[in-house]
């Protein structure tokens, strides 16, 4: 792998990414773990962007960031009293490290290495030169074609996730 | 560019990563927050597989999109629900959300 720019961009996303993912998972204070989240999300945008999906990359931060991980500050201080819990935890912990470790090097061992790894047919994959773009995308949401069901019946599943929402938080009159 | 293996090890340790707040966490928004990150891993997946695999059919690109509003509809429906059992019950730690136990 050469070093240039481009490597050195995805490593700073990398690491900025798995950094956030690990504050997010170990924070006590739940607020930092919301703020580590963010950051997280952040990463993976950029790896959007690196990707050449840089729609998915806006979606990513106007969703994610946007949206979801306000809900989750706005679901952590609604909760208040539990934000500073002595024991973050479960009993499980440990195993749950152990069997979170043993999955990580499953995939690297089992899949990624043999399948795509440096050595193997695969590894010499290069990314085209040219790349669809956003028009492309928009154009296969609603090409009669290609994805307009799924696009249908995804606006269908938010708009009852929306009215489930509303129905479970209401307080009782 | 980057090879496609290093794109895929990024994914399997945030998804890890998620997997080890799902299991380990006591809070329910810590658990919920650590889906969003496993969502998140399967989403890097999804679009590195459609740039150095197929870059002129969208289906990666679209499923990571839809991976997106499922992930919306489940931030808002957990949350939902979360406040719901915190209002009930004075709690959001799952072991004691524990009604339907035997």
């Amino acid at each position: 792998m050469e070093f240039n720019i481009h490597s050195i961009v995805f490593l700073i996303f990398s690491v900025i990414t798995l950094g956030g993912g690990l504050g997010t998972v170990t924070s006590r204070n739940l607020i930092h773990g919301a703020v580590y989240l963010i950051v997280s999300l952040f990463g993976v945008a950029g790896l959007f962007i690196l990707l050449s999906a840089p729609f998915l990359a806006a979606i990513q931060v106007l969703v994610y960031i946007g949206a979801i991980a306000i809900l989750i500050i706005f679901a952590v201080m609604l909760t208040r009293s539990m934000t500073r819990m002595t024991e973050i935890y479960n009993r499980q912990w440990s195993l749950s490290l152990v069997v979170s470790a043993l999955l990580f090097v499953l995939l690297l061992v089992g899949i990624i290495l043999p399948v795509w790894g440096p050595g193997t047919a695969n590894a010499a994959l290069q990314p085209s030169e040219l790349v669809a773009t956003t028009v492309d995308l928009g154009v296969a949401f609603v090409d009669g074609n290609q994805f307009v069901l799924p696009f249908e019946v995804a606006s269908l599943l938010l708009t009852a996730a929306m009215i489930g929402a509303i129905v479970i938080a209401r307080d009782r009159d | 560019m980057v090879p496609l293996w290093m794109y895929l090890f990024v994914a399997a340790a945030l998804f890890c990563i998620g997997a080890y707040g799902v299991f380990a966490r006591r809070n329910a928004v810590a658990i919920l927050m650590g889906i969003e990150l496993m969502l998140n891993a399967v989403n890097i997946n999804l679009v590195a597989f459609w740039r150095y695999q197929t870059p002129f059919v969208m289906s990666g690109q679209v499923f990571a999109a839809f991976v997106f509003v499922v992930a919306a509809a489940e931030a808002a429906v957990g949350l939902a629900i979360i406040i719901s059992i915190y209002r009930n019950r004075r709690s959001v730690i799952v072991e004691d959300v524990d009604l339907l136990k035997w």
